[in-house]
């Protein structure tokens, strides 16, 4: 059963609500594709799972379609990540060919879809592409990235920007993420579904079923990290954090995370976690189904820090939980994360292992800052990070890019 | 009589305009050139875009300065700018830019940022529409106020010194075609200052100053 509009209104307010239709009512009937590489699973899918059936709610003609590909497609499109996000890994030709011919023949099943809709948006680089298989497009088509490229590799970013500079416009989550692009470059930060399973409010139960059933101990502190097992979310730091700390407080880490769909190097990465914490009885390594969201809620609600000991972060929406369920958050000092954890008021950023665990010690120290801290992580993401906000820019984008990039567009 | 006041809202969103500076130079030469909305943006589009109500500075610039150059004298006096104080933005610009140089002409060093800490420039697109709420008097207008979105007053009482030729609030202008009738309260919409409060405090203190208004005429 998916959440009303007016369901938010309790959270944050009518006049919010009421703001979103009255901008809705400005595009009604558009049809609307957006189109990703994954259902489930990671950051971009869960968006998409509450902005499509709100969209729909507003009177807008919304689709999904996912992109398809072989093992060698998503390979490719792991590497492009990887080295969107600043590893230096050159990718073998033969991949690149496999990914243009992925999506030729996926833009091809899609095509009278894709070039009939009013707004298409093409999120992250593995359907980039579809744009120049769709020569007789209508609508304005809006490329979405939502990966952290302020230090792409540049062989790597110069193929991809020959796919998206086509592009009416492109959404980035930060200001220092947006390459040059010869159209606008609109800056939308993600945002969190309070009312979906991962974020609405359990019961203690619940809660303390999940602490049983992961053998975890009620008498003493918790930190969790939950996020995909990825190099860049730096597991293997957040360890290294918990063992030096560990020396001067006692206290268990979690570190809780699924696969999504589209990331081969998932399972190699868990391999090296679990490796990395083996005979440790404190570090709980936790491989998750990818529809485990109630879980993931009760790990987040039961913890006392969380921590995101990423090196690099598109935005961190499992930070945003976190604040959401006033958690104080210690975070990888890179990409959104910046955004969200403010230093010394909705928690601390890091740069290494070392600085995680002197804040874990601080904070397990300081419970009175702890919940200071907490009360001001939940306020943040109230005014900031829901999804009403979201959905309001998204709207705002579509009005907008109708009528050009002009500073001010007046409808009345 | 005046007409009835029609109750606008806008939405903000924000553009990165691909300038963007690693140290005090840099910063002067791009805010010398850089389009008049991106001033605006970083002086005013706090309010109405994601952000941190921060206690130690009133807008990006100072903000960067304190955080990114770690230059706290810089910080403290741009942080003191009030871009409500100037006639309209080439004035705030030759403010800044004048704060900027004062700044460069005292330190022997340059300052700078690391290269993860730039400052990068943002422009907003402000789409404004229609909520069809109408307010025909004083009384209808306290009324309704808890209806008006946090952004209308935005739009109504800070963009509308940006917008009209008189560089008033939408409200008083409208009060001033009631006549004389009510002067009292236009001084005092005047003296409220916008710029240290969030929109939710300015729609509160708009609200309690129209209850007390309406209060003492109610009195006499």
């Amino acid at each position: 059963m998916k959440n009303r509009l007016e369901d938010y209104a309790k959270i944050v307010g009518e006049d919010v609500i009421d703001q979103i239709r009255q901008l809705a009512q400005l595009l009604e009937g558009a049809k609307v594709i957006h189109v990703n590489s994954t259902k489930e699973g990671g950051g971009v899918a869960e968006i998409l799972q509450w902005l499509i059936p709100l969209k729909r709610q507003l009177g807008l003609d919304v689709q999904w379609r996912v992109i398809r590909g072989e093992e060698s497609f998503y390979e490719c499109t792991k590497s492009f990540h990887n080295a969107l996000q600043g590893n230096r890994v050159p990718i073998p030709e033969s991949l690149l060919r496999a990914y243009e011919e992925t999506n030729r023949k996926n833009a091809e099943e899609m095509r009278d879809e894709l070039e009939s809709a009013d707004f298409v948006f093409i999120h992250d680089p593995q359907p980039a592409p579809f744009l120049q298989f769709c020569p007789n497009r209508k609508g304005k088509w809006i490329w979405r990235c939502h990966i952290d490229v302020s230090h792409p590799f540049r062989p790597v970013w110069k193929y991809l920007r020959g796919f998206v500079q086509g592009y009416d416009a492109s959404i980035w989550s930060l200001s220092e993420f947006a390459q040059p692009l010869p159209h606008p470059a609109y800056l939308i930060t993600p945002s969190i579904d309070p009312l979906s399973e991962k974020n609405m409010e359990i019961s203690q139960v619940e809660i303390a079923d999940a602490r049983e059933r992961f053998h975890l101990d009620p008498f003493r502190p918790i930190v969790v990290q939950v996020s995909r097992f990825d190099r860049f979310k730096d597991p293997v730091g957040a360890i290294q954090a918990c063992r030096l700390a560990k020396k001067f407080t006692p206290f268990q880490l979690v570190l809780a995370g699924g696969g999504a769909t589209d990331d081969p190097e998932g399972a190699r990465m868990h391999q090296e976690v679990a490796d990395a914490a083996e005979g440790d009885p404190d570090i709980h390594v936790l491989l998750l189904p990818s529809d485990a969201h109630r879980t993931i809620n009760a790990l987040q609600r039961i913890a006392d820090i969380v921590l995101q000991k990423s090196t690099r972060e598109g935005f961190g929406l499992t930070v945003t939980e976190a604040l959401w369920k006033g958690k104080p958050v210690i975070g990888g000092d890179t990409g959104g994360i910046r955004l969200q954890v403010i230093n010394h008021h909705t928690g601390f950023l890091v740069s290494t292992p070392e600085g995680a665990a002197n804040r874990i010690r601080y904070l397990l120290r300081h419970r009175g800052k702890l919940e200071e801290m907490g009360l001001k992580a939940r306020q943040l993401v109230l005014e900031n990070f829901l999804l009403t906000r979201h959905l309001r820019e998204y709207l705002t984008l579509m009005v907008g890019i109708t009528h050009g990039s002009q500073e001010r567009i007046e409808l009345f | 009589m005046a007409e009835p006041f029609a109750v606008k809202d806008c939405a903000l969103i924000s553009i990165g305009t691909g300038e963007r500076a690693q140290n005090l130079r840099e910063l002067r030469d791009r805010i010398l050139t850089t389009q008049p909305g991106s001033i605006y943006h970083h002086f005013w589009g706090g309010l109405l875009r994601p952000s941190f109500d921060d206690p130690e500075y009133q807008n990006d610039f100072a903000a960067w300065a304190g955080r990114g150059l770690h230059d706290t004298r810089l910080a403290e006096r741009l942080s003191l700018i009030d871009p409500s104080e100037f006639q309209d933005l080439e004035a705030l610009r030759r403010e800044l830019v004048e704060v900027v140089e004062e700044r460069l002409e005292e330190t022997e060093m340059v300052p700078w940022a690391k290269s993860d800490h730039q400052f990068y420039f943002v422009r907003s697109q402000i789409v404004v529409f229609d909520t069809s709420l109408r307010v025909k008097d004083v009384d209808g207008w306290a009324a309704l106020l808890p209806r008006f979105p946090v952004s209308s007053i935005f739009y109504h009482f800070i963009d509308a010194r940006r917008r009209t030729e008189s560089r008033n609030d939408d409200f008083s202008e409208w009060l001033l075609g009631f006549g004389d009738e009510h002067t009292q309260l236009i001084y005092r919409l005047w003296a409220i200052d916008p710029y240290f409060s969030t929109l939710s405090e300015l729609k509160s203190e708009l609200a309690s100053i129209l209850g007390s208004y309406l209060q003492a005429r109610q009195g006499q």
